[in-house]
Formats: structure tokens, C-alpha cells, sequence
């Protein structure tokens, strides 16, 4: 079978990774909404994980892949914890505003 | 027999006394300060027949740390004044009403136990764990014991912990320093680290804060008069007689050997303010309301000018500061008590309240002038045959050291006959008196003939401190 | 058996002074005849040792054990029995126990009785390590210890502030001379690295160098304070007249008769060190001279009988100093023994005066006590014609040496010390007219307790009195015993054998006259015109002056004391806060700091985010793109 990297070139996986990890910066720094917030990092995870397994494939080597399920296992717990504080936070304040989330302030 | 033993019965005490509930926590702490007493006598005369008592074995390979104890005649000496004046201190306070006594009494001993460690570490890092291990306890003495209101108390101890916490930092940051240098904190390896003199300057520097915070030496002094006169007369003790020793004890083990020529060079500058601190604390004593304050000032110039002996670098000046701090434990411990005597009696601290006394319990009026004498070094007791040193050592640097260092003589007089007139003499004061208890005359009897005969027979003491000394110097030179 | 000598004369009277100090209360009245006792041994065995050390010439020492090991030497605690020592211990002892005699009965009814005796005991043992100290540490020893007993006795009646003022007033004085002593100490450390007298002496006179010649100044100038403070010269004196506070046997015998001369004894014990210090000599025998002449100037007008002994002390011990200065060692001890003599009867006399009048120490209440103290009057006249040098008793010849050492040396010293004589004969006999002769002036009450003392106290002052009368005989001129048996001692002496041609007899007469211009002054104003002196209020002028002591008590007290109390309130009130409140500050500092340091922790997340990526972005700017 024929290499995925020769036929699409390594360089234009790491456009979209740069791509896809700023539309995830952005996002972070623009939106107010924690689910989106959220969205966002999941974003920037998934073009780091993205680029891995480009690079695992380039160098024929199985490591950077098996990073990546790490990297996937560990995201779905973060969701799972991150989300369950959302919606008690949401309880709580009746919003998911972080621009209303103050209360650790020095 | 080594030295494990002995700290090994100092840890076991405290943890016994907390232990053993309430009623006999203060009979248990004495008993295990006895027994602690008796092995270092042990120890003593093992080191004299000729056996070394030290103990060294690896603790952590990396970074190198070893469990070193040393245990020469210098640290054996130094040795001898916590364990023999912990169970004096602690028979002290029977009687009174102490809440949480177990704990108390056990961090009494927790405290003998760091302040031993200290004196026998010969390890850099051992010895500063012990270092600060020895702040915890009478941190908590002072806090949850103290005299005055909680709130007002809380502030000077507090000040106090910082302080000397932030000066041992430095000597902490010097220790790691000389690490990354020599690849060990072992005291034989510093002893020949190779530094240059720039470095020699800033370990120097580094290691004279926290000695000089923790003695202290003017002007870094103004935690003790507050601090002393908020802890329980106990943690004073423990404070005045033992704990400033601590830091005069580091500058002859550790500082002077480790970073000679920065000492020589420094020199001068240290000693003249060793004899400010001699001359200002007599005059600042002259004016103290409270008597525990007024002790505390009186100890601010017995320290400096131990210290302005110990900087002399000389042999002279070493031996008079390790027998001045010997002296000075014991005086000043009775001072305390003495203290501590009179406000049992009248409730208050006051000198100027006092008065009168001296008719109505002429025992203790003796004792308390026997105590007032040996602090002033009175020739025949034995501060004297420490003063003596001490001046000396700064003559031979330079005479008018010696002359000023000498005014203490005089301002000593001064203060203390001042103070013993107010608080003594007069006429008889209307509130009875009480004449020593049998408890009391005890303690301040085996003080004032410890102080008395080391004054006419000086030789064990100094026998046993001039080996190490002459060796500390050989590095120096 | 030397060491054992020397063990029985320190332990007897330390052993009599525990004994009274702690078990006192338990012996009554028998702690005094034991602390006699005491001290009576301490003199038999002097005088055994006087005898064989004046016969074989052999001085009985011992060191009793190493003491104070130094870098360079060691220091032991020695003892040292030499012709010296012995002579100052039978003086200090023979009149010890005659004033312990007296104190039996003086003291008797006092509530302290045995701690009186115990710190007299005290005392003696001091003076004993004093004198018979091998070195200067064991004399420095005694030096302090007398202090200390001083202190204790000077405030033996402590209930009375102004008495513990005078003790501590004693104390920090001498203290103030210590130093010079210790100062000394260390000269003479460094440059012989030894302290003992007879290593000292051996070291100079095997060759002096120039180094040494020009420390030994100093170490002599410092011994010089030491003995000032001690011996209560000009500037050090004004603590010896507020000494009288302590009972009249105290005066006597540490403040006239031995403690006060240790100066002296110092000094003489050091000859050999002063010989080479000619400037500091000069020196002495200056600031001798005028202390004379100053405190015999107080001493003219004082109306406390035993403030006018204590000024004529101070000026007794300013002749002795002036011929110390002229390197006549031997007149100077010569002196100090008759002077102990004397002075002691004067004291004692005065003593069983105020004994007599109930505790009233002030002549302008006495008068006529002739007719009921026979005893006690014929004592004090023969003491007070001794001091004042009526001829051929002991006072005559001892002063009339000196001031023949002044007049071959300073012209102007000796008329100083002439003046100073006159004005002595003057003051002893104003006390003696005022005391004794002329009308009674005190109250009934008083008149009716007036009595003669018990034989306890009359007894010493028989004995004291004939002495005073032959002392002189120790070193008459001509036979010059004392001269002779003190040459091992004094290594260069000025004070040779004097010859006894017309010079002598010429200054013999003139000495006379000075007594006799004295006498008739005072017999002229006190008795022929039967003056009294004036009440406090109304003195005036240059009296007054000289009444309240040339206002010196109250100079030092602006100049010393004053400013040190400002000084201490300052430090207390002023530096004190400051040092304090810079460590705080930096504590305030700090938290100041992390007041402003939160402000940027106002809990915006995306704030902390944007922060967050910016950060990154420097980073990575540093780290890949500037590189």
C-alpha cells in the first residue's frame, strides 16, 4: 500500500494542524461561553493529536500513535470532569458565562 | 557508647512525655533529661579517656548526606550546658499550673533534642535540619504558652519565627552553595573547600545573617527583648541559655573554619558592631521597666561581646567564648528564674514594683546576688574566667577592643546593682514575701555552686573545649 | 608545708565567714567570737610566717593548682609570701581582729549580727588573696572580692536608700579603676606572657627593649586607674566619703585602715614596672599632691565626724601616692602602717562616739565628751596628735619622710603637701575640740544615754593608740628597719636612708611648725573663741563651696550619669523603634507588595487565558524565531 504522506506531503498536515490549533487560541480568547470554550480545546488536542499520528506515519514509527489514544483517553476523562463542573456551575449561577465565573479573584 | 544514644533518649523522652497524659508528663520529661544528663557526663569521660563518641553513616547518595555527628570536646561542652540545664529548666517550672503539660513538657524536650542535634551535626544539611527543627518548638512554647493576650503575642512570636526562619534561609542558599562546590555538606569536607575569596565573601556574608539573627548581634536584635518577655519563663530559659548559644557555637564550628580569609578580612567590621551591641544593650538595660526585658538587654551585651571574642580569631578569644557561653547559660537561667520567683510571689514583672525584698527572704536575696555577681564577672565565679578570655583575645587584636569591650565591666555594674537596688533593697516591703521553697533553693543552689566552683576550677571545662579550639584555629591560620 | 601555711591563713577566716553567713542565726553571739577568732588565727600564723621568712629571707610560696590556661601561658593560682605580703598581712590581720573585738560589742543588737561578721570574714579572706596573690589575676581576685565585700558592708543596712546608693556608688567607682587594672593586666600579658610578679621582675631585669619601654608606660598608666579607683584619688575619690554609710568598724577597717591602701600595694608590688615609667610616675606623685591637698580642703569644714576621717583619708592616701610617684616605696608603706594605726583609733574612736550619742554622727550636736569617754578621748588625742605630726609619734615620722622625698624632688609638691599637712592638723583638732571639749550641744535625751564603752571596744583603742604613739619606730630615721627589710622587694629605690644632717632637722622643725600652726588655728578658733560651726542654711561664699565638696558629686552627675540615662531613653525610645520598625518594614514591604501583586488576579479567565497565549507566543518567539 501506498504511503498517505507522499501522497498528500507531511508539510500540508502541519498547515492544518497550525490551522486548526489557532482556530482553537481563538476561540478560547473570543468566545464566553465555557461549552464552546470547551469545543475549542478539544479543537487544539485534536490537531496536536492530528499531527502525531502524521508524524507517526512519516517516520514509520507505531509510538506516536499509541500518544495519541493516550492523549484521547485522557481528553474524554477531562471532558466527562470538565462538563460535570459546568453543570453544576450551572446550577449554581444559572449561567455558563466565564465573564460571570469571578469568585476566585485575589 | 556514641552520641545516637544520647539523642536517640532525648527523642524517646519527648515522645514519652506526650505520651504518658497529663500528671506525670513533667516527672517523665525529668527523668529522661536526667538520664540524658548522666550520658553525656557518660560521654564526657569516654571522650577524655581517649574513645571517639562520633557517628557517621550515609543518609541520602544523592545528593550526598550523611548522618555525622562529631563528637569533640567543643560540641561534648556545648552538649553538657543542654543537657544539664534542661533538667534544671524543667524542675523549674514544677508546680506551676501548665495546661496541655504532656504537650508542653514533650516539646521542651523536642527542643533539647534539636538543640543537641545542632551542637553535634557534622553535617551541613543535618545540621540545618536540626537548626530549624529547634524553632518549631519554643515557636509553639512562646505562642500557646506565652504571657499577655493571645492577639499581642501572637505578633512578637510570629515576628520572631520569620526572622530567624529568614535568616537561616541564607545560610541554607550558603550551604547549597559550598555543596555544588565541594559535592558534600560533610564539616571535614567544607572545612577544605576550595573557594575563591569572592565566594569565601558571600558565604561569609550569607552564613553571619542567620548567626548574627539568631545570637543576636546588634542591630539585628529586635526580636529578642519582645520574644522574651512574651514566652513562658521556661522558653525564655530555654531561649536565653541555650538557643542563642546555637549561633555563637556555628560561627566557631562552621563559619570561621569554612571561610577564613573572609573572616579575616570582615574582621573588624563584626567586632565593631559585636562591641556596639556591648555597649548599647547596658545602656538600653539601664532603662527597662520590665525584668525580663531587663535581662534580655543584659543578654544582648554578654553576647556581643562573645561574639566579638569568637571573631577575634584567636585561641584566647575562641576558649573565652565557649566559656562565656557556658557561664552565661547558667546565669542567665537563674536570672529567669529569679524572675520568675518574684512574679510568682507579687504578680508582676515590673522592677519598679518590686522592692524591699531582700529583708523578708534574705536566702533568696543571696542567691539572686550570687547570680547578679557571676553576671557581672565578678572574678571567682566563673564568667569571670570566660570575660577574661574574651578580652584578652581582643587585646591581642587590638587594645582598644579590649577597652571597650571592657566598659561592659563597668556598665554591667551599673545596670545590674541599679536594678537589684529597686527590686531588692529598701524598705521593707509591705506584701510578704516568702523565702525560697525547698524546690527553689535547690535549683538556685546547684546553679550558684556550678557557677562558683567552674569560677575557681575552670581547668575540666577548658581541658575539654582547648583541643578542638586549637584545632578550629590550625584551620583558620 | 609552705602550700599548708598558705592554706590555713585563706581557709580560717573564708571557713568563719561561711560559718556566720549560713549558720549565723544558730550561733547568737557566738558567730562574732568565732569570726575573732578567725581572724586571730590568720594573724598567729602571719606572724610565724613573718618571723621565718624575716629570718631565712626566703619568701614561702605554693601554687595550689593551674587556675587559667592562655594561648601562650598558664596562670595558677599561687600564693606568694614574701617580706611584701607578710607586712600588709600583719597589719591587715592584727588590726582585723582588734576591729572585730570592737565589733563584737558595736554591732551587738543588730538584727544581721552573724551576716556582719560573715562578710567581714569575708573581707579578710579577700585582702589575704589580695596581698599574698603570687600573680595579678590572684590579686585581681582579692582586688575585686574586697570590692564586693565593701559593697555589702558600705549597704549593710539596706533598708536605707541612701546607703545602697553609696554601696553601688563604691562599687561601679572602683569598677571604673578595674578596668584600668584588667587594661594593665593585658599589657603586662602580651609583653612578658606571664603574669606573675616574680617572672616579670626577673624579665625586666634581665634587659628591658625598646618595645617593651614603651607599652610598660601604658601598662603602668592602667595599673595607675586601677589604683586610683581602689585607693580614692582625684578623679576616683567621691565614693570613699559616701562609704561612711556602712558601720563605723566597716569605715575603720576596709575604708581607712586596709582595703584603701591596696592601691598602694600594687603599685609597690609593681615598683620595678613604674621605675620605668618616669612620665606616669610624675603623674602619681602630681595627682598624690593635689587629692591631698584637695581633700584636706573639704576636709576643713565638714561637721559629719566621720566625713571629716574619710577626707582626711583621701588626703593621707594623696601623700602616700606623692611619695610613690618619687620612687620612695618604702616611706609610701611606711605610711600606709602608721597611717592604719592611727586611723583605725580615729575611727574606732569615732565609732564609740557615735555609740555614745546614739547614732549622731554630727559634731555640732557634741561637745564635751571628755568628762564622760575618758578612754575614748585620750585614744583619739593621741591618734589625732599622730596625724597631724606631733613630733616623735608615728604620723611625724612617716609624713615628715615623705615630705623630705617631696622637697629633694618638687619644690612645689612639697609645699603642696606642707599646706596639706597644716590644714590636716587644723581639721583633726577642730574635730577633737568639737567633739570633746566645750559644752555638751546635743539633746537631754542624748546627754543622759552619754557612756563610756565596754572594755570590747576601749581595748582596740588602747592597743591602736599606743601604736600609733611607737609605730614610728619601724623606721626611725637612722636605724631604718623598715628600709632594710623591704630592700629584696624594691628593686630601685629613691627613698634611701636619709642622712640625719641639718636638711633633715631643719625640715623636721619646719614640719613641726606646719603641726603647730595647725593647732594653734584650730585651738584659737574652737576653744579661745569657742566657735561652732554654721547651720547648713546659712553657709556662704567659698564655705559653701567646700561644704557641699567642691559641688564634684553633682558635676559628675550632669556630666556621667545624666547624660547616660538621656542616652539610654534615647536608645530605648528613639533607635530602639527604629531598628525595630525597619525589620517590620520589611516585612510591610513585602506585603505590600503582594497587595498589588493580587490586583492582577481578578478572576477574568479570559484574561488569564489571553495572558496565558501571549505568554506562549513571547516564548516562542524567543526560543525559535530570535535565536
Amino acid at each position: 500500500m501506498e504511503n498517505v504522506i507522499e501522497i498528500i506531503g507531511i508539510e500540508k498536515y502541519i498547515y492544518l494542524s497550525i490551522i486548526l490549533f489557532c482556530i482553537g487560541v481563538l476561540g478560547i480568547l473570543y468566545r464566553r461561553n465555557a461549552i464552546v470554550m470547551f469545543m475549542c480545546i478539544e479543537i487544539m488536542l485534536n490537531s496536536a493529536n492530528m499531527l502525531l499520528v502524521a508524524f507517526s506515519t512519516f517516520h514509520q514509527d507505531a509510538e506516536g500513535q499509541v500518544f495519541v489514544f493516550f492523549t484521547m483517553a485522557v481528553a474524554a476523562a477531562e471532558v466527562a470532569v470538565g462538563l460535570a463542573i459546568l453543570v453544576t456551575i450551572y446550577r449554581n449561577i444559572g449561567s455558563i458565562d466565564i465573564d460571570k465565573l469571578k469568585n476566585l479573584k485575589g | 557508647m556514641n552520641v545516637t544514644i544520647l539523642l536517640l533518649t532525648l527523642l524517646v523522652g519527648a515522645i514519652a512525655t506526650y505520651l504518658s497524659g497529663k500528671k506525670p508528663a513533667a516527672k517523665v520529661a525529668l527523668f529522661f533529661g536526667l538520664v540524658a544528663f548522666v550520658e553525656t557526663i557518660a560521654l564526657i569521660c569516654q571522650h577524655n579517656a581517649g574513645t571517639d563518641a562520633g557517628y557517621m553513616t550515609q543518609w541520602i547518595a544523592n545528593p550526598n548526606i550523611h548522618i555525622a555527628l562529631k563528637a569533640d570536646g567543643l560540641a561534648l561542652a556545648l552538649t553538657l550546658l543542654t543537657t544539664a540545664l534542661t533538667p534544671i529548666i524543667i524542675f523549674s517550672s514544677f508546680g506551676d499550673h501548665i495546661e496541655k503539660s504532656n504537650t508542653f513538657y514533650a516539646l521542651v524536650m523536642f527542643m533539647c533534642f534539636a538543640m543537641t542535634g545542632t551542637f553535634l551535626a557534622a553535617d551541613g544539611f543535618l545540621y540545618y535540619i536540626f537548626w530549624e527543627l529547634s524553632l518549631l518548638p519554643i515557636y509553639f512554647l512562646a505562642l500557646l504558652w506565652g504571657n499577655d493576650t493571645f492577639e499581642i503575642r501572637k505578633n512578637v512570636i510570629f515576628k520572631f519565627f520569620i526572622y530567624t526562619f529568614a535568616g537561616s534561609l541564607f545560610m541554607l542558599l550558603g550551604f547549597i552553595y559550598l555543596y555544588t562546590k565541594t559535592g558534600s555538606f560533610l564539616l571535614h569536607d567544607l572545612y577544605n573547600a576550595q573557594l575563591s575569596s569572592t565566594e569565601e565573601y558571600w558565604v561569609f556574608l550569607a552564613f553571619f545573617l542567620a548567626y548574627a539573627i539568631k545570637i543576636p548581634i546588634f542591630p539585628f536584635h529586635t526580636w529578642q527583648a519582645s520574644t522574651y518577655e512574651k514566652a513562658p519563663t521556661v522558653g525564655t530559659m530555654l531561649l536565653a541559655g541555650i538557643m542563642l548559644k546555637m549561633g555563637l557555637y556555628s560561627i566557631i564550628r562552621w563559619q570561621l573554619p569554612i571561610t577564613p580569609s573572609a573572616a579575616k578580612e570582615i574582621m573588624p567590621t563584626v567586632i565593631i558592631l559585636a562591641l556596639i551591641g556591648v555597649v548599647y544593650g547596658s545602656i538600653v538595660a539601664l532603662k527597662q521597666a520590665n525584668i525580663k526585658r531587663f535581662f534580655a538587654y543584659s543578654s544582648l551585651a554578654h553576647v556581643g561581646l562573645i561574639a566579638a571574642g569568637a571573631y577575634t580569631l584567636t585561641l584566647d578569644g575562641l576558649k573565652g567564648a565557649v566559656l562565656q557561653m557556658i557561664a552565661h547559660g547558667f546565669v542567665i537561667v537563674g536570672l529567669f528564674y529569679v524572675g520568675e520567683i518574684i512574679y510568682k510571689r507579687y504578680q508582676t514583672r515590673m522592677i519598679g514594683e518590686m522592692g524591699g525584698i531582700r529583708q523578708q527572704a534574705p536566702k533568696f536575696a543571696s542567691a539572686f546576688m550570687i547570680l547578679m555577681f557571676a553576671s557581672i564577672g565578678l572574678p571567682g565565679t566563673f564568667s569571670f574566667i570566660g570575660e577574661f578570655n574574651l578580652l584578652f583575645g581582643l587585646s591581642q587584636v587590638n587594645i582598644w577592643y579590649a577597652i571597650v569591650g571592657g566598659t561592659t565591666i563597668i556598665f554591667g555594674a551599673f545596670y545590674m546593682l541599679r536594678m537589684f537596688q529597686k527590686a531588692m533593697l529598701g524598705e521593707t516591703n509591705t506584701i510578704v514575701f516568702a523565702d525560697l521553697t525547698t524546690r527553689e533553693s535547690a535549683i538556685l543552689g546547684i546553679l550558684a555552686i556550678a557557677i562558683i566552683f567552674l569560677g575557681i576550677y575552670p581547668k575540666p571545662i577548658a581541658d575539654l573545649i582547648t583541643p578542638s579550639l586549637v584545632e578550629i584555629v590550625s584551620y583558620i591560620k | 608545708m609552705d602550700t599548708n601555711v598558705i592554706l590555713l591563713l585563706l581557709l580560717v577566716p573564708l571557713i568563719g565567714s561561711l560559718v556566720n553567713i549560713f549558720f549565723g542565726k544558730k550561733l547568737g553571739n557566738g558567730s562574732g567570737i568565732i569570726a575573732t577568732i578567725a581572724v586571730l588565727i590568720s594573724f598567729i600564723v602571719t606572724v610565724i610566717a613573718f618571723v621565718q621568712v624575716n629570718s631565712t629571707k626566703v619568701a614561702i610560696q605554693g601554687d595550689l593548682f593551674e587556675w587559667i590556661a592562655v594561648d601562650r601561658f598558664t596562670i595558677s593560682f599561687g600564693f606568694l609570701l614574701d617580706q611584701l605580703s607578710l607586712l600588709w598581712l600583719l597589719f591587715v590581720t592584727g588590726i582585723g581582729t582588734l576591729i572585730h573585738l570592737y565589733s563584737t560589742s558595736y554591732m551587738k543588737g543588730d538584727e544581721n549580727y552573724a551576716k556582719f561578721f560573715g562578710y567581714l570574714n569575708l573581707f579578710i579572706f579577700f585582702m589575704i588573696v589580695l596581698v599574698a596573690g603570687s600573680n595579678l589575676l590572684i590579686t585581681f581576685i582579692g582586688w575585686e572580692g574586697v570590692g564586693l565585700c565593701s559593697y555589702l558592708l558600705i549597704g549593710f543596712w539596706h533598708k536605707n536608700q541612701d546607703y545602697n546608693d553609696a554601696a553601688k556608688k563604691a562599687f561601679i567607682m572602683n569598677r571604673i579603676g578595674d578596668l584600668g587594672f584588667l587594661i594593665g593586666v593585658f599589657i603586662l600579658a602580651f609583653l612578658f606572657q606571664s603574669l606573675d610578679y616574680m617572672t616579670i621582675k626577673e624579665a625586666l631585669a634581665t634587659g628591658t627593649n625598646h618595645q617593651i619601654n614603651t607599652w610598660i608606660g601604658f601598662a603602668a598608666l592602667a595599673i595607675f586607674i586601677g589604683a586610683v579607683g581602689k585607693s580614692a584619688q582625684i578623679p576616683l575619690y567621691t565614693w570613699l566619703p559616701d562609704a561612711m554609710a556602712g558601720p563605723t568598724p566597716v569605715s575603720a577597717l576596709i575604708h581607712a585602715a586596709t582595703m584603701v591602701t591596696a592601691g598602694i600595694f600594687l603599685i609597690t608590688r609593681l615598683n620595678f614596672v613604674f621605675d620605668l615609667a618616669p612620665l606616669v610616675q610624675n603623674t602619681i606623685a602630681i595627682v598624690g599632691a593635689f587629692t591631698s591637698l584637695f581633700a584636706a580642703s573639704i576636709g576643713l569644714v565638714q561637721n559629719d565626724i566621720k566625713k571629716v576621717l574619710a577626707y582626711s583619708t583621701v588626703s593621707q592616701l594623696g601623700l602616700m601616692f606623692m611619695a610613690i610617684g618619687f620612687g620612695a616605696y618604702e616611706i609610701a608603706v611606711f605610711h600606709v602602717i602608721t597611717h592604719a594605726f592611727f586611723k583605725a583609733c580615729l575611727f574606732l574612736g569615732s565609732g564609740s562616739v557615735i555609740h555614745a550619742m546614739g547614732g549622731e554622727q554630727d559634731m555640732r550636736r557634741m561637745g564635751g565628751l571628755d568628762k564622760y569617754m575618758k578612754v575614748t578621748y585620750i585614744t583619739f588625742l593621741i591618734a589625732t596628735a599622730a596625724i597631724s605630726g606631733f613630733p616623735f609619734l608615728s604620723g611625724f615620722f612617716s609624713k615628715d619622710e615623705i615630705l623630705m622625698v617631696a622637697f629633694e624632688n618638687n619644690k612645689f609638691l612639697y609645699i603642696v603637701g606642707s599646706i596639706a599637712s597644716i590644714m590636716t592638723a587644723f581639721y583633726m583638732f577642730r574635730l577633737v575640740f568639737l567633739t570633746f571639749k566645750k559644752g555638751f550641744r546635743g539633746s537631754q535625751e542624748q546627754k543622759n544615754h552619754l557612756h563610756e564603752s565596754p572594755l570590747s571596744m576601749t581595748l582596740p583603742l588602747i592597743i591602736l593608740a599606743f601604736f600609733s604613739i611607737v609605730g614610728g619606730a619601724i623606721n626611725l630615721p637612722g636605724s631604718n628597719w623598715l628600709n632594710h627589710y623591704l630592700q629584696p622587694i624594691i628593686v630601685k629605690s629613691t627613698g634611701k636612708a636619709h642622712e640625719l644632717g641639718t636638711e633633715a632637722y631643719i625640715l623636721m622643725a619646719l614640719a613641726t611648725a606646719g603641726f603647730l600652726i595647725g593647732l594653734g588655728w584650730a585651738f584659737y578658733k574652737y576653744i579661745k573663741n569657742s566657735e561652732v560651726p554654721q547651720e547648713d542654711e546659712k553657709i556662704t561664699g567659698f564655705h559653701k563651696v567646700l561644704y557641699n565638696k567642691y559641688y564634684i558629686d553633682e558635676i559628675y552627675m550632669v556630666i556621667f550619669v545624666k547624660p547616660i540615662y538621656v542616652i539610654a531613653t534615647f536608645f530605648r525610645d528613639f533607635v530602639e523603634v527604629a531598628l525595630s520598625g525597619t525589620v517590620l518594614g520589611l516585612g510591610k514591604i513585602a506585603d505590600e507588595l503582594s497587595l498589588q501583586g493580587k490586583k492582577a488576579q481578578n478572576g477574568n479567565i479570559g484574561l488569564y487565558l489571553f495572558a496565558f497565549v501571549f505568554g506562549i507566543c513571547i516564548l516562542f518567539y524567543y526560543l525559535f524565531i530570535a535565536r
